[in-house]
C-alpha cells in the first residue's frame, strides 16, 4: 500500500478573541487508503504525545450526512473532490510530499471557536425563522390523501438533501449563505404541505439571512461547486423569485 | 427490588387507547408552569421536545453537537416501518406486532410492542404533514419497500437518507418551537449528571463543550434520548461522538440498566481496513432486497477475483438455508452466517473476512437506472471509501456493530425505576427485545416522542407534588461538585499519563468485539471481565489528556465518555455472562440447535435483566422483570 509523507500547514487559534496563525508540521508513513480526518486523529496522537495541543476540528458521522465536518483544504471547501464531504475525502487522493492548506470556513457569521471549528448556529437561526411546515403534532389526515408526483418529490428531495455543512458560504467570495437557505425554501415551498406558507417563509429567512450577517449572492456559482450534496444554484433563482411575490403580498 | 412495569389490564389491543382514556391531563393553563429538561436532539429527542412544547411546555433541550440537526439519527438509511399496508399484501398490526416480537427472540413486552405496531401508522402521517419527501409512485402515492425479518413491503423510505429526512421533520419542529419562544436549544452541551432532590429526578449538570463552563439545569421532569451505547466496541456505524455517558451517570444514580448484553450486530456493513480507522460504514439492509449474499463454494476460489468465479461455483448460502426469506433473514441470522463462511475460509477480501453483496442480478432484471434510484446514495459511499464501483464489482462487506437493544430500564409510561427520569428512544431498552427489526429504530424512537411521552409524561406531572426547586438548592451544588472533581482527577492523571485517550477507546474496542461481540462464551466472558477491570485501572493510571477543562477540548470529552465505556462495557459482559441462554444478537456457543441456530432457554431466562448500580468496582445487583406472553406463542424463532 502507498505511503504518503505530507507537509501540513494548519490554522491554529486558540479561542474566538485569539490572533490565530498557520503552524507547520511534518507526517509520514501515511496509509492512503485512511480518511483525511483519520490523518487528522493520527497527527493530533502525535501532537499530544509530544505534549502538544491538538488540532480541534469537529466530525461525528464521518459518512458524508450530518454536516459536522468541513475545512478548507487547499483553498476548496470540503477538498479537492466534487460532491465529497471533508470526511469522505481519503488519502488516495494527495501524492507523496504533497503540501496541504488547513484552514477553519472563514465568514463572519461563522466565528471561529478553535482551530478549525466554527460555530455555525446562524444555520439553525435561519431555519427557526420559518424553515418549516407549522404543523403540530397530533392527528393528520392519511400519508396518502396529498398525491405528489413522482418528478416532484424528487426535486424536493434533492433539495432536502442539503446536509446544513457551511461549504457554500466558506466558498462563497460573498460569504452568502443563499444556497443553504434556497435549498429548503424549495424543498418545502414544492410540496403542498409547504406551499401555504410559502411568502411568509421566504420573506422571514431571507431577512433572517441578512441579518446574521451573511453577504448577497452575485451569481458567482463558488457554493455549487463546493456543495457536497450538489444542490441546484435553481433554488436560488427560485428563492428569488419567491421573494419578489412575497413584496408583493 | 420490585419492578412493576405498569402495563395496564385488559385486552392486548385496547390497552393503550384505554390507559390514554383514564391517565391525568394537565391542564393548558398549568402546562406553562412546567419545565421538561429534553437531553438529546435525535429522533426521540427532538420529536419529544417539539411536542411537549407545542402542547405547552416549556421545553430545554441539550444535544453535543454544534446543531440539533446532527444528531446520530442523521444517518440512518433504510426506512421506518409502518402497518399502512398500502402494498395491499397482508399487513396489518398485529402482523407486525408479531414480526417485531420474533424478531426480537421473545424478550420484549407484549404490550409496548403491540403499542408500538398500533401507533405506526400515525407517524407516517405526521412525518407527510411536515413535509418529509418520502419516495413515491408514479401514482404520486408513497412508495415501499421490503426489510429483514417480515414478508410484507412495510418500509417507508427517502432514498437511502431516510434517517436524514425524518431527523430534520422533527428539527424544524423544534425550531418552529424555539422560533415560537416554548423551546431554549442548548448546543454542544454534555450532559454530565443526573440531579436528584427527594428522590426525584430534577435536574442535570451539563459541561459547555465550548467554553468548559459547567452549567446547572432544573426541571420538573428530564427526558433522556442520547441514543446508544454501540461505541463501547470503538468500531460501529455509529457516530463518532454517541456514547452512553448521560444514560450512565443516571445509573450511578439510581436508574436501572436493562439487558446491557443485547447489542446488534449487522449484517452489512463495509469491512474493517488497516488499524487506523476510526468508525465502520453501513450499507443498509434496504439493499438486501436486490443485492444477493454470496461466497465461494470452494476455499480455493476465495482469493479469486468475483468474476472469475462461475455461478455454479458460487454459495448464496442465505437463500440456500433460509429459502422463505433468503436474503432478508434478521440481521443476526445474517450476521452469524456471514461469520461463519469466513470462519470455514470461504470469506473474500484482502483479510478474508467478508462476503460478497451483488448486484448483478438486480441491475439485470431493473436496469441501471432503477438501481441507481434505489440506492444511488449508497453505491457512492461504497465507491468513495472502497475505491471500487458496486455497479460493475460486487461490494464486500461483513458484520459490524450497529445498533444496542440494551438500555435504561422503563416502565409502559416510558419512565425509569428514578421518578421523573423518562427514557426515550435507542437509550431505553423497551422494545425490540435480543434482536431488533431493520426499519424499527426509526419508528420507536418517533413513536416514544410524538405519541406516548405526550400522554404519560403529563400523568407524570398531573399525580405527582412538584414543589419548585431551583438551581440554588444543596443538591446541585452537590452534583456539580463530584462533576468538578471527575474532570479534576482526569486531568491530574492526564498531565503525565503515557497513553492516550484513543489508545484506551481501541483498546476497549477489541477486547469488547473479541468476547462480547458476535459469539459469546463462559470462558470468554470471564477473561474479559478481568481484562476490562484491567484496563479501566490503567486508565485511571496511565491516560495521557491534553489541555485544560476550562477549554474547548474534544480529547477531555472523549476521555469521560471512555471513562465510563470502562465501567459499562464490565457490566455488558456481566450480563451475558448471567445470560447462559442463547437469544436474538446474544449467541451464547454453549446454547445451540443442531443446527447451530440461537437455543433460547424460556424456563429460566424469560425475564429482563435490569441491574442496579452498588458503587464503584463493585458487582452490580441483578432485578429480574419476567415476561408475561398472553397473545403470542414462545416458539422456536424459524426463517427457513
Ligand atoms: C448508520 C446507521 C443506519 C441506521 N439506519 C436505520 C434505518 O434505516 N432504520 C431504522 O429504523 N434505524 C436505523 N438505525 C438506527 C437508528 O438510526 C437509531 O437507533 C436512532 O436514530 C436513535 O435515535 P435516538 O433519538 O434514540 O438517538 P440519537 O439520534 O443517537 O440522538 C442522541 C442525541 O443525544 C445527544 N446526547 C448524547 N449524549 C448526550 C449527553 N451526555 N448530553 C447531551 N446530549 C447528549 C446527542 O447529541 C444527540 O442529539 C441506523 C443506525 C445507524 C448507526
Ligand atoms: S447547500 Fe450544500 S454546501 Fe451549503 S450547507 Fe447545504 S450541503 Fe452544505
Ligand atoms: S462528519 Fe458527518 S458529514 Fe462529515
Amino acid at each position: 500500500m502507498p505511503k504518503l509523507k505530507l507537509n501540513l500547514e494548519i490554522w491554529r487559534q486558540k479561542n474566538p478573541e485569539a490572533q490565530g496563525s498557520f503552524e507547520p508540521y511534518q507526517l509520514s508513513d501515511i496509509d492512503d487508503d485512511i480518511s483525511f480526518l483519520e490523518m487528522l486523529d493520527l497527527l493530533n496522537e502525535q501532537l499530544i504525545k509530544s505534549g502538544k495541543a491538538p488540532v480541534e476540528f469537529d466530525s461525528d458521522c464521518r459518512e458524508g450526512i450530518c454536516g459536522s465536518c468541513g475545512v478548507i483544504i487547499n483553498g476548496q471547501a470540503h477538498g479537492p473532490l466534487q460532491a465529497t464531504t471533508t470526511c469522505q475525502l481519503y488519502m488516495r487522493h494527495f501524492g507523496d510530499g504533497d503540501t496541504i492548506i488547513i484552514e477553519p470556513w472563514r465568514s463572519k457569521a461563522f466565528p471561529v471557536i478553535r482551530d478549525l471549528v466554527v460555530d455555525r448556529s446562524a444555520f439553525d437561526r435561519i431555519i427557526a425563522a420559518g424553515g418549516y411546515v407549522s404543523t403540530k403534532t397530533g392527528p393528520h389526515p392519511d400519508a396518502n390523501s396529498h398525491l405528489i408526483p413522482k418528478p416532484v418529490a424528487d426535486q424536493a428531495m434533492d433539495n432536502a438533501t442539503c446536509i446544513g455543512c457551511g461549504a457554500c458560504v466558506a466558498a462563497c467570495p460573498n460569504a452568502s449563505a443563499s444556497l443553504f437557505t434556497a435549498a429548503k425554501i424549495s424543498h418545502l415551498g414544492l410540496l403542498p404541505q409547504g406551499n401555504p406558507e410559502r411568502s411568509k417563509r421566504v420573506f422571514r429567512m431571507v431577512q433572517k439571512m441578512d441579518l446574521e450577517g451573511f453577504g448577497n449572492c452575485t451569481n458567482i456559482g463558488e457554493c455549487r461547486a463546493a456543495c457536497p450534496k450538489e444542490i441546484s444554484i435553481d433554488t436560488i433563482a427560485q428563492m428569488r423569485r419567491d421573494y419578489v411575490q412575497a413584496l408583493k403580498e | 427490588m420490585n419492578l412493576d412495569s405498569k402495563i395496564p389490564s385488559g385486552d392486548l389491543s385496547e390497552k393503550w387507547s384505554n390507559h390514554k382514556g383514564s391517565i391525568k391531563l394537565v391542564n393548558p393553563a398549568n402546562k406553562r408552569k412546567h419545565t421538561v429538561l429534553v437531553v438529546g436532539s435525535g429522533l426521540a429527542g427532538a420529536s419529544a421536545a417539539a411536542s411537549l412544547a407545542e402542547l405547552g411546555y416549556n421545553v430545554k433541550c441539550f444535544c453535543i453537537q454544534d446543531s440539533p440537526r446532527r444528531a446520530h439519527s442523521i444517518a440512518a438509511q433504510g426506512g421506518i416501518n409502518s402497518t399502512k399496508n398500502y402494498p395491499n399484501d397482508g399487513d396489518s398490526v398485529y402482523r407486525l406486532f408479531y414480526d417485531t416480537i420474533k424478531g426480537g427472540d421473545f424478550r420484549s413486552r407484549e404490550a409496548n410492542v403491540y403499542r408500538l405496531a398500533e401507533l405506526s401508522s400515525n407517524i407516517i402521517d405526521q412525518c407527510a404533514a411536515q413535509g418529509v419527501p418520502f419516495a413515491r409512485e408514479y401514482s404520486g402515492e408513497l412508495a415501499n419497500r421490503s426489510f429483514g425479518g417480515a414478508q410484507v413491503s412495510r418500509t417507508f423510505y427517502a432514498r437511502g437518507q431516510t434517517g436524514q429526512q425524518l431527523l430534520l421533520g422533527a428539527y424544524q419542529a423544534l425550531m418552529r418551537m424555539v422560533d415560537a419562544g416554548k423551546v431554549e436549544m442548548y448546543s454542544r452541551r454534555e450532559m454530565l449528571d443526573l440531579v436528584m432532590i427527594d428522590g426525584k429526578a430534577r435536574g442535570i449538570i451539563c459541561r459547555n463543550l465550548t467554553t468548559g463552563a459547567m452549567e446547572r439545569y432544573a426541571g420538573d421532569s428530564v427526558l433522556l434520548a442520547t441514543g446508544g451505547y454501540g461505541r463501547v466496541f470503538f468500531l460501529s456505524t455509529n457516530a463518532f461522538n454517541s456514547n452512553c455517558t448521560a444514560s450512565w451517570r443516571a445509573h450511578k444514580r439510581g436508574a436501572l440498566f436493562a439487558n446491557p448484553c443485547f447489542t446488534q450486530i449487522h449484517p452489512t456493513c463495509i469491512p474493517v481496513s488497516g488499524d487506523h480507522q476510526s468508525k465502520l460504514t453501513l450499507m443498509s439492509e434496504s439493499l438486501r432486497n436486490d443485492g444477493r449474499v454470496w461466497v465461494p463454494k470452494r476455499k480455493e476460489d476465495a482469493s479469486k477475483p468475483p468474476s472469475q468465479i462461475s455461478e455454479d461455483a458460487r454459495d448464496y448460502f442465505l437463500e440456500r438455508k433460509y429459502p422463505s426469506f433468503g436474503n432478508l433473514v434478521p440481521r443476526d441470522v445474517a450476521s452469524r452466517n456471514n461469520k461463519e463462511v469466513c470462519d470455514e475460509g470461504r470469506g473474500v477480501g484482502t483479510s478474508g473476512y467478508a462476503v460478497y453483496l451483488d448486484f448483478k442480478d438486480a441491475i439485470q432484471r431493473d436496469g441501471l437506472q432503477t438501481i441507481k434510484e434505489k440506492y444511488g446514495n449508497l453505491f457512492e459511499i461504497y465507491d468513495k471509501i472502497t475505491n471500487e464501483n458496486p455497479y460493475q464489482t460486487p461490494m464486500r462487506i461483513y458484520p459490524a456493530i450497529h445498533y444496542t437493544m440494551g438500555g435504561l430500564w422503563v416502565d409502559y409510561n416510558l419512565m425509569s425505576n428514578i421518578p421523573g427520569l423518562h427514557v426515550l428512544g435507542e437509550a431505553n431498552f423497551s422494545d425490540h427485545g435480543a434482536n431488533r427489526l431493520g426499519a424499527s429504530a426509526l419508528m420507536q424512537g418517533l413513536c416514544d416522542g410524538y405519541f406516548v411521552i405526550p400522554y404519560t409524561l403529563g400523568h407524570y406531572i398531573a399525580s405527582t407534588p412538584l414543589p419548585a426547586v431551583d438551581t440554588q438548592h444543596p443538591a446541585f451544588a452537590d452534583a456539580e461538585n463530584s462533576v468538578r472533581s471527575e474532570i479534576q482527577k482526569l486531568l491530574t492523571v492526564g498531565k503525565t499519563g503515557k497513553k492516550t485517550v484513543l489508545e484506551f477507546y481501541r483498546e476497549l474496542g477489541h477486547l469488547m468485539w473479541d468476547h462480547v461481540g458476535m459469539a459469546r462464551n463462559e470462558k470468554g466472558l470471564k477473561t474479559v471481565i478481568q481484562k476490562v477491570q484491567g484496563l479501566r485501572e490503567e486508565f485511571w493510571n496511565e491516560v495521557l489528556i491534553p489541555g485544560e477543562a476550562t477549554e474547548f477540548n474534544k480529547n477531555l470529552e472523549m476521555a469521560g465518555r471512555v471513562a465510563d465505556f470502562l465501567e459499562l462495557g464490565e457490566l455488558m459482559a456481566a450480563d451475558a455472562l448471567n445470560r447462559s441462554e442463547s437469544c436474538g444478537g446474544h449467541f451464547r456457543e454453549e446454547s445451540q440447535t443442531p443446527e447451530g441456530e440461537a437455543l433460547r432457554d424460556d424456563e429460566n431466562f424469560c425475564y429482563v435483566a435490569a441491574w442496579g448500580y452498588t458503587g464503584q468496582n463493585k458487582p452490580e445487583t441483578l432485578n429480574k422483570e419476567d415476561l408475561h406472553f398472553e397473545s403470542i406463542k414462545l416458539s422456536q424463532r424459524s426463517y427457513k
